[in-house]
């Protein structure tokens, strides 16, 4: 675009300002007219600096400049977006935005009495419409539908969008939680500008953003036996998008004694699983699994990882199957199960069994009431926890334990120690102390011998002392260690001491840059 | 007799991380038929590298691990009577809570 013929400065600068006038005058009134003088004094400021030589001052003036007005406009984005967030939650309370204007049509649904879509609404699902097998009727039936999608986490992020972009008329989100930076890999629903929000909140103002037309209604407490009947039975669908074992029967069972469809998915590592629960006939949860699994094979991505994009895979065709219970269109997943293992691209669906005479919550001779299941204890039942907060162990008496701040001092002081580390080596390659020595739990038995030659080296010493250096354990937050030293012990090592908290106590009471995970 | 057998949902972890097996068995049983009953414990026995109480729960399979003959839930060919032939696929799948 700039000239490169030889001219004088000023009439370089008059083309260049006539230039970008152009160019700017092309992209319309309203964005040129503040802009212009802004553009031109800067190359001006540019060509200044060029004549007299001092263009890597300017230049870096500029540059400075710049930086500091993107970070206030990014604190300002930030700021814009918390308030619209505001905006629309305070919005969805009773008052709605509402895009069909024609008063012949419901507000909610954006259909007239006939059935009849709006032209906003013709137009908003026209690829659905355009569709022979979906056409007019399913989306009829869609706008009239209600989900209730119960965790607005790695599930829930993709199940929610595609729930809100489709036009189901009515949509509930369940969550207690708040959006943390080490849910953003994979719960993509929300983002950056929501970090210490609540999910429910930020999930709602982005499906609002999507679709405002859909009703959202925000339930911004955990889904419990005392709630669960008034919150599920305002809605048609359940879509069980939770992370923990005794939320999966509660969320069953409640479905069962209200005779919803459940959409359940559920993902962790590169394997997902997804079945239609509760439809038609078909089996509950409870009928493939009446007894619950030892809490030691209930793993959470907290613990074991999970890659962001397989529950973003489960949550989506959990939004594909809830459409299709909506609509009546295609068969749902009932009676099988969809097994999806990311690592060799498989995706299986297996036939499973129908439902059982014999469950305790859907069969012939033990319907599950209303008031059996309020009683019931899902987290006794299942031994585990309801919320997703982890073990906390306490399985040694207080001698054989220490503080990380006193573990801190102790190093500080120069004591003559070795620090074993009992983590997993790929949580040890993550992040670790200095000079501790990896031996992952599993293997401890076998190499213990690795302790007893560092104790008698004398470990990480920097004072001598007459006294043999002492032994601690650490993991990543305080059970494994307790496990470790526990063994320990009875192998001879009398004098092992847990590091109370693992890690996250290092991070949290010493050393606040210490990565946590 | 030739079988795949597959694990999946974390049960791998308990055969070294290996998914899939494919395996010779032969059952030392005078019966006619073989069946998941004598396959379980040849697993367990031959397969099965660490916390063999993650697999099996008395002769059966633990709460919350799911068979599929060939594709199919165990529940319908009769569980542990479920009869093996050549060439099977047998998957043990632990339930997932995860999200």
């Amino acid at each position: 675009m700039l000239p490169c013929l030889p001219l004088s400065p000023s009439k370089f600068l008059l083309t260049v300002s006539l230039a970008i006038s152009l160019f700017l005058s092309s992209l319309g009134p309203e964005k040129t007219k503040p802009r212009l003088p802004e553009q031109v004094s800067i190359v001006c400021t540019f060509m200044e600096a060029n004549g007299n030589g001092v263009m890597v001052n300017e230049a870096s003036k500029i540059k400075s400049e710049i930086e500091s007005l993107e970070a206030k406009k990014s604190q300002i984005d930030l700021r814009i977006s918390a308030l619209r967030a505001q905006l629309n939650s305070s919005n969805s309370n009773g008052v709605r935005k509402e895009q069909v204007t024609d008063s012949s049509y419901s507000p909610s649904t954006g259909l007239s009495s006939n059935g009849q879509l709006s032209a906003d609404m013709v137009y908003r699902y026209s690829r659905h419409l355009l569709l022979p097998s979906f056409g007019v009727e399913a989306q009829a039936n869609l706008l009239k539908s209600s989900v209730l999608v119960i965790g607005a986490g790695g599930l829930g992020s993709p199940a929610l969008l595609y729930l809100a972009a489709c036009g189901v008329g009515r949509m509930g989100i369940v969550d207690h939680d708040v959006v943390e930076l080490n849910n953003l890999q994979r719960q993509i629903i929300h983002t950056e500008a929501y970090i210490g929000w609540s999910k429910v909140e930020s999930a709602a103002a982005a499906c609002r953003a999507i679709n405002s037309t859909v009703q959202i209604v925000e339930h911004k407490e955990a889904f419990c036996t005392s709630n669960a009947l008034e919150i599920m039975s305002k809605y048609d669908i359940v879509v069980d998008a939770t992370d923990n074992a005794p939320s999966r029967y509660m969320i069953n069972d409640c479905c069962v004694v209200l005779g919803k469809p459940l959409i359940s998915g559920a993902a962790l590592g590169l394997e997902g699983q997804l079945t239609v629960y509760n439809y038609n006939g078909g089996p509950c949860y409870r009928c493939l699994f009446p007894t619950p699994p030892p809490t030691t094979a209930c793993q959470r991505c907290a613990d074991s990882g999970v890659l962001g994009v397989v529950p973003g895979v489960i949550g989506c065709l959990q939004a594909l199957e809830a459409i299709k219970v909506a609509t009546a269109v295609g068969e749902p997943l009932s009676r099988r199960m969809l097994l999806f293992d990311a690592l060799s691209t498989q995706i299986r669906v297996v036939k499973i069994r129908g439902r059982s005479l014999h469950c305790e919550a859907c069969g012939e001779n033990a319907i599950m009431t209303a008031q059996q299941f309020r009683n019931f204890d899902y987290e006794k039942f299942t031994q585990s926890p309801l919320s997703t907060s982890p073990l906390k162990l306490n399985l040694l008496s207080e001698d054989a334990r220490i503080t990380s701040k006193e573990y801190n001092e102790r190093i500080v002081k120069g004591e003559a120690h070795v620090l074993v580390d009992v983590r997993p080596s790929h949580h040890f390659k993550i992040v670790s102390l200095p000079n501790s020595i990896n031996i992952p739990l599993e293997n401890l038995e076998g190499r213990l011998s690795e302790i007893s030659t560092s104790l008698e080296e004398g470990g990480n010493k920097s004072v001598d002392t007459s006294e043999g250096a002492s032994l601690y354990v650490i993991c990543r937050r305080g059970n494994d260690s307790q496990r470790a030293v526990e063994f320990l012990h009875k192998m001879g090592f009398t004098t092992a001491k847990d590091i109370i908290g693992g890690l996250e106590s290092w991070a949290h009471d010493v050393d606040p840059k210490f990565p946590i995970y | 007799m030739q079988l795949t057998l597959e694990f999946g949902g974390g049960l791998e972890l308990l055969c070294d991380s290996v998914k899939i097996h494919k395996v010779n068995f032969d059952t030392q049983a005078e019966e006619e038929k073989v069946t998941m009953k004598h396959l379980l414990p040849w697993i367990r026995t031959n397969l099965i590298k660490e916390r063999p109480e993650m697999f099996m729960k008395g002769d059966s399979v633990r709460p919350g691990v799911l068979v599929l003959v060939n594709d199919c839930d165990w529940e319908l060919s009769g569980q542990l009577d479920t009869v093996l032939e050549e060439k099977d696929v047998i998957v043990f799948i632990s339930t997932l809570h995860g999200g």
